[in-house]
């Protein structure tokens, strides 16, 4: 058995088991050594999925390739990245403790699993072990009715969603005879007859993916969740899980049940549309920042899924390229939400943000980048990434489903150009507090991969175009 | 030296638009002057070389357009034709840099002003030395756009910016057709490259377009182009308005440079106006018409600036007769003294309201001749000059066209003919009303203003007594050049006339009574002004009571603009509210309001399902599961 294959997530799972003892024992707050440890490690695995050879293992449960690479480093930098935001925040808001990083760390471990996996129990595995963390980070913030209710709600919808999944791997079982992805690609391959069973069971897995990815209709839990748990979180819960929830659609569509796109492609085809439909509407009134920025990540989720709707290869890395994007612009967005604080206290509605560009005009031009980047307006790199989808739809004569995505795109410009212009042109008497140095770098950082993305793309496109020749090849 | 004429005015006006700021008013202004005085003096060594010397020459400077069939380069033509031009231009322009130091010297925005007058010089040495169409109208609108910038250069007065986008609306009528003849051009001949164009003339005279001679056609297009922007009956509106500008824009624009440009136009295309006789019917009438027309107009303006241009459609009115009856050469000669004497009076006039205290109207001058002795002098040698009174400048030219238009011996010459003789008297008649009533008589403006009235800084007075030696010398000693004996070997072929036409030597061998005509109708005038407004002040009262149908219909300027106003501007004006209240506003301001207010609409509904309550969110989640389930199902059982 090749074990040393899944060595980055037997660092992540024994280094999460060693830095629990060492915070646990000292008596005195051991979260920032903590934090710390948790990101080493996280940038330990990172350098270790790099490393890694291809193939299986574990009796063919888990796969190492290109795409996995991908979409696992994806995952790693925005955990990492929304830990570092975490730090300061939590400090402040005396939500300072060891178990937010390490929860952290194993929901990224589930991650990985997820990505990895290569049999539906394996992808469940995966799923479980993310979602577990989630729920109880949800309810971090432990004094806060909110907080409380967020991560009650994710957990009931979450187990909703696990059941679902489940029944659908059983009647794939039992209909297929396997639950390993080869052999059920060999079971759905050319010439082989599906059953119903099989198709239902499908709709079943999809349905619990679909949930982690909060696309339109398992999205219910989103805007709630996002406004309820504190900001770092929500901010964890925007980036890597939804990376590694899209990952594991691609990968299941693309992989074992590639044969029966005629089947899914529907249903993709239609989640798609209504999550842009629904991200860009639902926006329009809202005036919590954090829950129009969950409606905002549905609507992102339906752009992205429109990649791989349309079940070509152009689309998928489209796909692949949309959520690297999404993922750094969407950090960037939380690390001034992070910031966002009046007096020392932290303050969420877009009203706040009143005048930012006078008294914080450095945070105020990169929150402008962001906000334009995520309508997709050019140069900015999120209209490369619409683009690239775009293209795909049309290439492959799905001209409704673009129509529609640049239709939403035009409604969504109207609640990000809100927020820039009230950052601009409103004035406020009590400005917000300054932002602190870390969150700055991450700011900056991602504010610069969207204001250059359009004189370097070469390396991204060119690796997400290896994940997926490794993927349908 | 052929690339610093064009390219120095250009400099100039880079530096002094873009660091104007900069560099101060002084530095600016100056750099300019450099700049054209540069340019001038390329422009006359290569007339000397190009023209005198006989050596044309054409310099391609970058390859502009390249598409399908259509090739258009940047080049530089220099044949005696543009380089008369270029010479006159440069030239001119350089003086009226000058004289605009002194004038313009309590402006605010100096170096604005002189950028853009360095720029339209550019754009006029662009247009003059165009070697194919495109370039040809890149120059024409340059200097359309520049215009514009001029008339409008105190864009605080109301009435300045008004006249300026009255010049460039007509223009824009006159461009149209421009446009249009290029279109036919190409399509007719398949390039817009002059020598191509000229080499293929005589094999397209029987080609057609729309059932009518191709090259009649584009003759009478181009001919309505060179309408506009040289204020010929009809399109004529634009030009008294455009008097708003500062008195030297009047003077280099309005009235030697860019309104000849219609007449370079079609000395330019003589190759393709010899082959259309209609187009140059029409040309003649037109021209003869605004000749006098303009000139009766003249009689009863009160505006110095309005009188002089008035003179000048006048004048551009017979520089087209002269086109028309096949008498390129003498057309741009009178082109060229032209130049030299309407620059001379507007700018003589210009150190008038200067002196003046800015004041325009002649029935409030007078009396001021002693007091401003240079200017004095100045004016008289212009009005002469326009006047075609023997030795000077104007009389060989205006002589020479009224000759031409007699010895055309048809019937539009004739009437071409009668008109200049009878517009000639009505010229001497205004010009010396002008000269009588704004500098003798009894002083008529208030005690404050005559205190004030001073001569002209040397500045000023330097390029006037400069563009009188022009008033007084360019005709004689070019007569021989442009219109004599030495005729043939100065145009080099430059224009071109066709076999059947012997005007240039026909003009020579009119009777006697013909080539005196002109000067005796001239003096004639100048007594009438004389017994009018020194002898018998009372006489024009007089007569414009008696008379008084007429003498509206002249001052109002035969109702044009009052019968434009109604039969476009008002049913444009109308269009266009129809347009803006129902297609704009309801229409098109509708469709993203009511979009918009759609989509706040549903955005409202769909936050509505988001109720809050664990046990809705899992019905949706399942209700989505049931849907794709039954279409999962539906389309398996369909497809089996």
């Amino acid at each position: 058995m090749n074990w040393t294959l899944a060595l980055p997530e037997i660092l992540l799972a024994v280094s999460g088991l060693v830095i629990l003892l060492a915070c646990v024992i000292p008596k005195q707050d051991t979260s920032y050594g903590g934090s710390m440890a948790v990101i080493g490690s996280l940038l330990g695995a990172a350098v270790l999925v790099m490393m890694q050879d291809e193939g299986t293992a574990f009796s063919g449960q888990y796969i190492a390739d290109p795409f996995g690479r991908f979409m696992k480093l994806l995952c790693l930098a925005g955990a990492a990245a929304t830990l570092l935001l975490a730090i300061d925040f939590n400090e402040r808001e005396k939500l300072a403790r060891f178990e937010f990083p390490l929860l952290a760390l194993f929901a990224t471990t589930g991650m990985m699993v997820m990505i990895s996996a290569n049999d539906l129990m394996a992808v469940y595995i995966g799923l479980e072990l993310l979602s577990l963390p989630l729920y109880v980070i949800a309810a971090f913030n432990r004094d806060s009715g909110r907080s409380a209710e967020a991560g009650l709600k994710y957990f009931v919808l979450g187990a909703l969603a696990s059941g679902l999944l489940l029944y659908g791997t059983t009647l794939v079982y039992g209909f297929a005879g396997s639950t390993n992805f080869d052999k059920l690609a060999e079971a759905f391959g050319p010439g082989q007859s599906v059953s119903a069973g099989v198709v239902v069971g499908l709709v079943f897995v999809i349905a619990g993916m679909a949930f982690k990815a909060s696309a339109v209709p398992f999205h219910m839990w989103t805007p709630d969740v996002y406004e309820g748990a504190p900001t770092p979180v929500t901010a964890f819960f925007a980036a890597a899980p939804k990376v590694a929830a899209i990952a594991l659609l691609v990968r299941v569509l693309t992989g074992p049940f590639a044969d029966l796109s005629d089947q899914w492609q529907q249903v993709l085809l239609l989640i798609s549309a209504a999550s842009m439909l629904l991200g860009s509407f639902a926006a329009i009134g809202q005036r919590n920042i954090k829950r129009l920025m969950a409606y905002s990540s549905i609507g992102h989720v339906g752009y992205a899924l429109m990649g791989l709707a349309v079940d070509t290869d152009v689309g998928v890395r489209g796909v692949l390229v949309y959520m690297a994007i999404y993922l750094v612009m969407n950090i960037g967005t939380f690390a001034v939400l992070v910031s966002m604080r009046r007096q020392g206290k932290s303050v969420e509605l877009i009203d706040d943000l009143a005048g930012l560009g006078k008294t914080h005009p450095g945070t105020a031009m990169w929150m402008a980048v962001f906000m334009f980047s995520m309508a997709g307006v050019p140069p900015l790199a999120g209209f490369f990434g619409k683009l690239y989808v775009f293209l795909a739809a049309m290439q492959a004569g799905y001209l409704w489903l673009a129509l529609i995505g640049v239709g939403t795109s035009v409604i969504g410009g109207y609640y990000y150009l809100r927020i820039i212009k009230v950052m601009y042109f409103d004035s406020t008497e009590q400005p917000l507090d300054a932002a602190t140095p870390g969150v700055g770098l991450v700011m900056a950082g991602s504010g610069l991969f969207n204001v250059l993305f359009i004189l370097w793309p070469a390396p991204l496109i060119g690796a997400a175009q290896l994940a997926v020749a490794a993927l349908v090849g | 030296m052929f690339v610093g004429a064009i390219f120095f005015p250009l400099l100039g006006a880079f530096i002094s638009g873009f660091f104007g700021r900069l560099l101060g008013d002084k530095v600016a202004q100056w750099t300019t002057v450099l700049c054209m005085v540069l340019a001038a003096v390329c422009g006359v060594s290569a007339f000397m070389q190009v023209a005198m010397g006989g050596h044309p020459e054409t310099i391609v400077l970058l390859r502009w357009m390249d598409v399908g069939g259509l090739q258009v380069n940047w080049a530089l033509r220099y044949d005696t034709l543009s380089v008369v031009m270029v010479a006159m231009v440069t030239f001119i322009s350089t003086l009226i840099h000058l004289y605009s130091v002194g004038y313009m010297s309590h402006d605010h925005t100096i170096p604005r002003f002189f950028a853009y007058l360095s720029l339209f010089t550019f754009m006029m040495l662009m247009l003059v030395t165009a070697d194919n169409l495109a370039q040809l109208f890149f120059g024409w609108e340059g200097v359309g756009l520049a215009s514009y910038l001029l008339i409008g250069y105190w864009y605080e007065k109301d009435s300045a910016n008004k006249a300026a986008m009255k010049a460039f609306i007509v223009n824009r009528v006159g461009d149209l057709f421009f446009m249009l003849g290029l279109a036919l051009t190409f399509l007719t001949f398949g390039s817009i490259e002059f020598p191509v164009i000229f080499a293929a003339v005589a094999q397209h005279t029987n080609d057609t377009y729309l059932g009518i001679n191709s090259i009649e056609l584009i003759g009478v297009l181009l001919f309505l182009g060179a309408c506009g922007k040289s204020a010929q009956l009809g399109l004529h509106t634009w030009l008294p308005d455009a008097m708003e500008g500062p008195t030297p824009v009047s003077a280099l624009i309005h009235a030697a440079t860019m309104v000849t440009a219609g007449v370079f136009l079609m000395a330019r295309m003589s190759p393709i106006m010899e082959y259309a006789p209609t187009a140059l019917m029409i040309v003649t009438v037109v021209g003869a018409s605004t000749a006098l027309f303009a000139a009766t107009i003249g009689c009863v303006q009160n505006d110095i600036k309005r009188i002089i241009a008035y003179s000048t459609c006048s004048q551009l009115g017979y520089m087209f007769f002269a086109i028309g009856v096949g008498a390129y050469q003498v057309a741009i000669f009178h082109l060229f003294t032209h130049a030299f004497f309407k620059a001379l009076l507007f700018l003589g006039a210009g150190s008038v309201i200067h002196a003046m205290s800015d004041e325009q109207d002649i029935r409030k001058m007078g009396g001021i001749w002693t007091k401003i002795p240079v200017t004095y002098l100045v004016m008289w040698i212009g009005n002469l000059a326009l006047a075609g009174i023997p030795l000077f400048a104007g009389y060989y030219s205006k002589d020479a066209i009224l000759e031409a238009a007699f010895a055309a011996h048809s019937g539009v010459g004739t009437y071409a003919f009668v008109c200049g003789i009878i517009a000639a008297f009505l010229t001497a008649f205004y010009s010396w009303r002008l000269l009588f009533l704004t500098f003798h008589g009894k002083p008529r403006a208030d005690h404050h203003t005559m205190e004030h009235v001073h001569e002209s800084p040397a500045v000023m007075l330097v390029p006037l007594l400069l563009l009188s030696v022009g008033a007084v010398l360019t005709g004689y000693v070019f007569a021989p050049y442009f219109i004599g004996e030495l005729e043939h070997d100065f145009w080099h072929g430059a224009i071109f006339n066709g076999a059947h036409n012997h005007i240039m030597h026909a003009m020579h061998e009119v009777p006697e009574w013909v080539a005196l005509a002109p000067t005796v109708v001239g003096v004639a005038g100048i007594a009438l002004a004389f017994v009018f407004y020194m002898l018998a002040p009372a006489l024009p009262r007089a007569l414009a009571n008696g008379l008084r149908p007429i003498y509206l219909f002249l001052l109002n300027k035969w109702y044009f603009d009052e019968l434009y106003d109604f039969l476009f501007v008002r049913p444009a004006m109308w269009l266009a509210r129809v347009f803006w209240k129902v297609g704009d506003a309801k229409l098109i301001d509708g469709m993203p309001n009511g979009a918009a207010a759609l989509a706040a609409d549903v955005g409202r509904g769909a936050v509505r399902l988001q109720t809050g309550r664990v046990a809705n969110y899992a019905f949706v989640m399942l209700i989505g599961v049931v849907i794709f389930v039954s279409l999962f199902l539906y389309s398996l059982f369909k497809g089996a």
